[in-house]
Order: C-alpha cells, then sequence, then structure tokens
C-alpha cells in the first residue's frame, strides 16, 4: 500500500464532487482526504485528494480521474516538489491546573489557542499530516473531547507547469 | 421560442431523424414541439427498450441516436438501457423530462434523481437549469457521447425550462471544452515501435474488440492484416470486423469462444489488442496473457490500457486513424509468418467441437449456419442473450453485414428492441433480431412497437421453455439441481403473433429447416419464427 497525493482542477459545474468521490465508491478506491475549494477563478475548484493503494490502483485513480469530462487537470504532488498543509482543530480537556502543561506543548508546535472554556480549550494547528499525527499523540495524558482534521491541501513547489489560478 | 422548441432545433441541427420515446406530464412540451418537426418519434412500448431501440440505430447509423422518456419512473425504467450503452461504449443521448425545477428535491409526484442515479454509467450528464443553455449542452452532449471513447449522455430537463423562452438560439458551430479533449492520434513513437515488433515477430496475432466497428475501422483493419499476414482473433464485441469466413480470421476468444482462437492467443508472440477491454469473458486471466509475449494495446481510453494487463506498448488514439498511420510507415517484416498461419489453420480444422444434437429438435448450430448462409450479405443479426447469444457467436457467418448484441452487460431482451432500432436506421437491410423464450418475453411488447411504426423486423425465437444458460450452469455447477428456470406459463406464441397480426412460423426439426427459412427471409413483412430447442442442450459439452 502506498499513499499519493494527486491535485485536481475542475470546472465548478454542479455534482463535481459527487462525480469524484463516487468514482472512487463505485471502483472500491481508497480515499484517506479530500479538501475541495474554489480557486482565484470561481470557474474552477482545487482539489486534494490522498488516495491509498498499490502501483496499479493508484496509475488507475489517475488515469480514471484525468478520464471525467469535468477535470480540467490531474497531476501527482510529489513530496519532495510540493507542500502539504492540514488544519486540525483539537477540543482538550484541561482542568484550570494543567493548562500550563497544553500551552507550553502548543508554543513548541506552534499552534494556537484559539477558545478556553473552564474546562477545555480549542486548539488550532496547521501543518503536514505527520505533525499533526505527532502533535496528537503528545496529547496523550489529556483527554481529546473532539478532533476535527480538514484533510490536506498542496502545491507544487515553484512555477512549472503551473495553471496560473 | 421556448426551451422544447429549442432542444428539437438542436437534434435537426445534429441530422437526428428519428427519437425513441414515451412520453410523460414531464416531458409534455417536448412532445409538442415535436410536432412541428420533421423528426419522427417512435413510440416504444416500456422506456428501457427507447434506449436499446436508440442503441441498435447508433451502432448502425454511427453516430449518437436519441431516445426520450419523461421523469421518475419514465426516466428509472431506462437506467438498464443505458447502462447496456455504456457497457458496450455506445453513443446515445437520452433526454429526460423532470419536474419543475422549483420541486427538485421535495419529492413530488414523479420525481427521481435520475443524473444521480446514473452517475456511475454514463459517459456524463446534465441537469439543465436555464433554457438558455440548451444549445451549449446539447451541442457538448453529442460531441461528449459520439467522441473519444464513445457513451451515453444525459440530459436531464425541468419541465418549466422546457416552457422557458429562449433568447436569440442559435446552435454552436463549433465546440471548445476546457476539459475534454479526446486522443484521436497515436504518438509516433509509439506507432514506431509496433511496427518495430511486428518486424521481429514470429507469431503475431491481432485481437479486436468492439473499438472496430465504433471507429469504423473493419477495412482498415482487414487491409493491416493482409498486408503483413497477421491473423486475427475477436472478442464477442468485434464480431464482424473481419467476415467470419476470412482467411485470416480464427474465431472468438474467451471462455465462451473457440478453442482454437484462445490456443492462438496463447502460443502468440505479439498480440496486438485493438478497440478491446481485456475483460474477463474475453481473457480470462489477463495477468497471465503477457507472460512470454509482448502486449501492444491500441485503445482510444487511457485508462483501459494498463487496467486489466500491462501492455509492453501501450497506444492510445483512434482505431481507424491508427492503422492510417501504421499505413504510412513502411514496415519490412524481416520473419514471414507462413508457418504460423499455417499452424493456426491446422487448428482450425482439427480443433472444432463436435456436438450430439437431438434429431428431434432444430439443432442451433446447423440452424443457425443455413440462416446465415441464407440471409443478404449486408444483413444485420442482433443475438439477445444467453444460449442463443454463445450459439449465435459460434455458429454465425458475418460477410458484409453486421452482428449486434449485447456484449458488456449481457442484458436480456436487447434483441428485439435494438433490431427495432437497427431496421429505422437501415430500411433496406435485413435485420433479424434471435432471442430464446426468456429474453424474448423481457420485450415482447415491442410488437406493438413495430406494427405501429411498420418496422419490418424478422424474430426468431428459440424456445425451449427454459433459462437455458442459467438451467446449463445448474448443470454443470449444481448437479442438476434447477432452481427457477422452468418457463411453464409462457404463452403460445403463434397465438401472440396472431394477436398483433404478424405472421407466424414453427419449426420443430431440421426437416424442414431450409424451406422455412426461406420463406421467412422472403416475407417483406414482420415474421415471428419459434424453433423448438431441446432443453437438455448445452452450449458447451463437458
Amino acid at each position: 500500500m502506498q499513499k499519493k497525493v494527486f491535485q485536481l482542477l475542475v470546472d465548478n459545474n454542479v455534482g463535481v464532487l459527487s462525480r469524484i468521490s463516487g468514482l472512487f465508491a463505485r471502483r472500491g478506491y481508497s480515499i484517506e482526504s479530500i479538501t475541495a475549494g474554489i480557486t482565484a477563478d470561481p470557474r474552477f475548484t482545487r482539489i486534494t485528494i490522498v488516495a491509498a493503494g498499490d502501483e496499479l490502483i493508484l496509475v488507475q485513480i489517475e488515469k480514471q480521474l484525468a478520464k471525467l469530462i469535468d477535470v480540467r487537470e490531474i497531476k501527482e504532488l510529489l513530496p519532495e516538489r510540493s507542500v502539504y498543509r492540514e488544519l486540525a482543530l483539537i477540543k482538550v480537556k484541561v482542568p484550570v491546573d494543567d493548562r500550563q502543561g497544553v500551552i507550553s506543548l502548543v508554543d513548541i508546535f506552534r499552534a494556537n489557542i484559539i477558545d478556553v472554556a473552564p474546562e477545555s480549550i480549542i486548539i488550532e494547528m496547521t501543518g503536514d499530516q505527520d505533525k499533526i499525527d505527532a502533535f496528537i499523540s503528545l496529547l496523550e495524558g489529556f483527554e481529546i473531547l473532539e478532533l476535527a482534521r480538514t484533510g490536506i491541501a498542496g502545491l507544487t513547489r515553484g512555477t512549472e507547469k503551473v495553471t496560473y489560478l | 421560442m421556448i426551451g422544447a422548441d429549442a432542444i428539437i432545433k438542436c437534434l435537426e441541427a445534429e441530422n437526428i431523424e428519428v427519437v425513441f420515446g414515451y412520453p410523460g406530464m414531464a416531458i409534455a412540451p417536448f412532445f409538442n414541439s415535436i410536432r412541428d418537426s420533421s423528426i419522427r418519434p417512435i413510440l416504444v412500448r416500456s422506456e428501457q427498450n427507447a434506449a436499446h431501440a436508440a442503441s441498435g440505430h447508433a451502432r448502425i447509423n454511427g453516430k449518437a441516436a436519441v431516445c426520450v422518456v419523461t421523469s421518475g419512473p419514465g426516466a428509472t425504467n431506462v437506467i438498464t438501457g443505458i447502462a447496456t450503452a455504456f457497457a458496450d461504449s455506445i453513443p446515445l443521448v437520452c433526454i429526460t423530462g423532470q419536474v419543475n425545477s422549483e420541486l427538485i428535491g421535495s419529492d413530488v409526484f414523479q420525481e427521481a434523481d435520475i443524473t444521480g442515479a446514473v452517475e456511475s454509467f454514463v459517459k456524463y450528464s446534465y441537469l439543465v437549469k436555464d433554457a438558455n443553455d440548451i444549445p451549449r449542452i446539447f451541442k457538448e452532449a453529442f460531441f461528449i457521447a459520439n467522441t473519444g471513447r464513445r457513451g451515453p449522455v444525459v440530459i436531464d430537463i425541468p419541465v418549466d425550462v422546457q416552457l422557458a423562452t429562449v433568447k436569440n438560439y442559435s446552435y454552436p458551430a463549433e465546440i471548445t471544452m476546457r476539459t475534454y479533449k479526446p486522443t484521436v492520434k497515436g504518438h509516433a513513437v509509439q506507432i514506431k515501435k509496433v511496427t518495430g515488433e511486428l518486424a521481429r515477430a514470429k507469431r503475431p496475432i491481432i485481437c479486436v474488440g468492439g473499438g472496430i466497428h465504433l471507429s469504423g475501422a473493419a477495412s482498415e483493419l482487414r487491409d493491416f492484416a493482409e498486408r503483413y499476414q497477421v491473423p486475427v482473433v475477436s472478442t464477442m464485441m468485434g464480431i464482424g470486423a473481419l467476415p467470419t469466413r476470412h482467411p485470416l480470421y480464427f474465431g472468438m476468444v474467451g471462455n465462451n469462444g473457440k478453442n482454437y482462437a484462445n490456443r492462438a492467443l496463447d502460443e502468440s508472440d505479439l498480440l496486438i489488442m485493438v478497440g478491446a477491454r481485456l475483460a474477463d469473458r474475453a481473457v480470462n486471466r489477463p495477468e497471465h496473457i503477457t507472460k512470454g509475449k509482448i502486449l501492444i494495446h491500441i485503445d482510444v481510453d487511457t485508462a483501459e490500457i494498463g487496467k486489466n494487463a500491462g501492455p509492453t506498448i501501450p497506444l492510445v488514439g483512434d482505431a481507424k486513424q491508427i492503422f492510417h498511420q501504421l499505413r504510412e510507415l513502411e514496415c519490412e517484416l524481416t520473419i514471414k509468418h507462413d508457418d504460423w498461419v499455417t499452424t493456426l489453420e491446422n487448428y482450425r480444422e482439427t480443433m472444432k467441437r463436435t456436438r450430439t444434437p437431438n434429431p428431434a429438435y432444430v439443432d442451433p448450430a446447423v440452424f443457425i449456419r443455413l440462416l446465415a448462409d441464407k440471409m443478404t450479405d449486408d444483413s444485420i443479426y442482433v443475438a439477445d442473450v444467453g444460449q442463443n447469444q454463445i450459439w449465435s457467436c459460434t455458429y454465425y457467418i458475418v460477410r458484409g453485414g453486421r452482428f449486434l448484441t449485447s456484449g458488456g452487460m449481457g442484458t436480456m431482451g436487447y434483441a428485439l428492441p435494438a433490431a427495432m432500432g437497427a431496421k429505422v436506421a437501415a430500411p433496406d437491410r435485413q435485420v433479424v433480431a434471435v432471442c430464446g423464450d426468456g429474453g424474448f418475453q423481457m420485450s415482447m411488447m415491442e410488437l406493438a412497437t413495430i406494427c405501429q411504426h411498420d418496422i419490418p423486423v424478422k424474430i426468431i425465437v428459440f424456445k425451449n421453455n427454459s433459462l437455458g444458460l442459467v438451467r446449463e450452469y445448474q448443470h454443470h455447477a449444481y448437479d442438476d439441481r434447477y432452481s427457477c428456470v422452468d418457463l411453464d406459463g409462457s404463452p403460445d406464441l403463434c397465438q401472440i403473433a396472431a394477436a398483433y397480426g404478424l405472421t407466424f412460423l414453427r419449426l420443430h426439426d431440421m426437416n424442414e429447416a431450409e424451406m422455412m427459412i426461406d420463406s421467412f427471409l422472403a416475407n417483406d413483412k414482420s415474421v415471428l419464427m419459434e424453433c423448438m430447442i431441446d432443453p437438455l442442450d448445452l452450449v458447451k459439452e463437458r
């Protein structure tokens, strides 16, 4: 099993997301995360998909996605030539006395505390998936009440083969 | 002009002369507007058959045919027909009426999310929200259906959009789609590699699929095979790409194919697949096909190449175009294939399966050969699904005509409506549908359509009072423990024919076969002919 990150530029047509996710569902491909958002040109949406499978499946995923009429461009975001970021919101149960420990962890990871309640705080953290995983594992001593992760968005480095949108 | 008029204008601009359909409230404006047009609406008796008829029409006419149905049950009924066309890459444009756009999503009467429902077996679908988009959407829909790997496109049009005013109607002459640009021309480097391998090959073979018909590349294929003396085998969808009795043709491959065709495929050292998917029925274990041989896979759909077997040389493009490109390159064969061709001829002669037919019944093998010999050179034979399909594939002889069947989906009941569509597309050609008594009863209601619209299709029903192929499977796999394969209760077809005013013939055994086939084919009206088949007859004797 390998993972690949695909970046798609798609026409912002009705049902485009369901066409893409439906393709994964009906062909039995596994999707680790999918993020979508409008580009600088509102006619287009950029989608970042993390897919898992063996090499043959990953090649098929790329070809089948490319075949969809709404897909304007698809490229693999290679780790060495791209940047990935994910946003995670983590609600942790922290009694007032223990707050300082969490705050220092948050500082080390350059995360932010964006909400403080009497018994809990919400941490906002951006990074690649490994960093977020590492941070979550360090929170082990605390009770994580809720966790929301966005899945990664990614772009290639530099200006080579860039579609300006 | 309203949306419905615009739809008609678009169809006229696409030179559509006939639509197969079934009306309803949500498509009423369309069926009102079509009265002012020269487009001929053909009312079918069940929506599924509108799509099958359009499929038969498209396969003979070589471009997308149109079916039009209403919302809700009309749309859902057409789904099997769309899926059947999708599996065989047949170009269709399917127009479905939809409830008023403001009511979409509120589960009103006869509402169904058809674009959602057909998502996994259409090439593309549209839900029209603005009547002014109709010309662009239709232009795109026909372009998508008719190019690249062909396939069905659904256009769902709410009734209020059909009634809305269209300002400044004009049908686009040209089409540019940002996201859809099918590859037609083969890559020059890859083409060179093909001729390179061909020049070195000792035992080359070409395996053709339905892509040859879709691309209209039959004569190019023949030219290529003859020029380099390369033997040809075919998948079920490829039958007729080369005439059955062509010296270089060695039959259909696959688990229902000829054993000498499979052996030829196995023993080749260079396999050129053209317009075929390497699907499970044709190539049992695709992962083994590349062992000890070079595989060249030519297909218009990139995603088909490498899906089931990794080719040595992938070549994306339209079959016809690629044969033309191959023609331009002079290929000096360093090795003659004469021995190889002789070996295959020897296999063809000696590896014939023998049958042990029951003389009390019609022998489908002999019957189909006899029928084929008596049919005209350019006739169209439409096989249904079941034992009849396997017998048809095995024994029918294509000379210059076509052999149509539902290969990918294996949809029972396809033959009669598809034959109807084919006959409408080619009124001067002989069209014969061959079904079993199971499949026939799935589309028997279309006898009314052929009567109403005077479409003289000839119909043969192989009657064994059983779902033969399933029965055969239960014979082999469940030791004769039969379940739900008995067709007792079926109607007397003689009376059915009489009820529709059709001529009826019944053939009990082979004694009168020749005479009866003559009278069947000589009649210029629709004829229903029943052939009594031994319920114990098998397509594969083990």
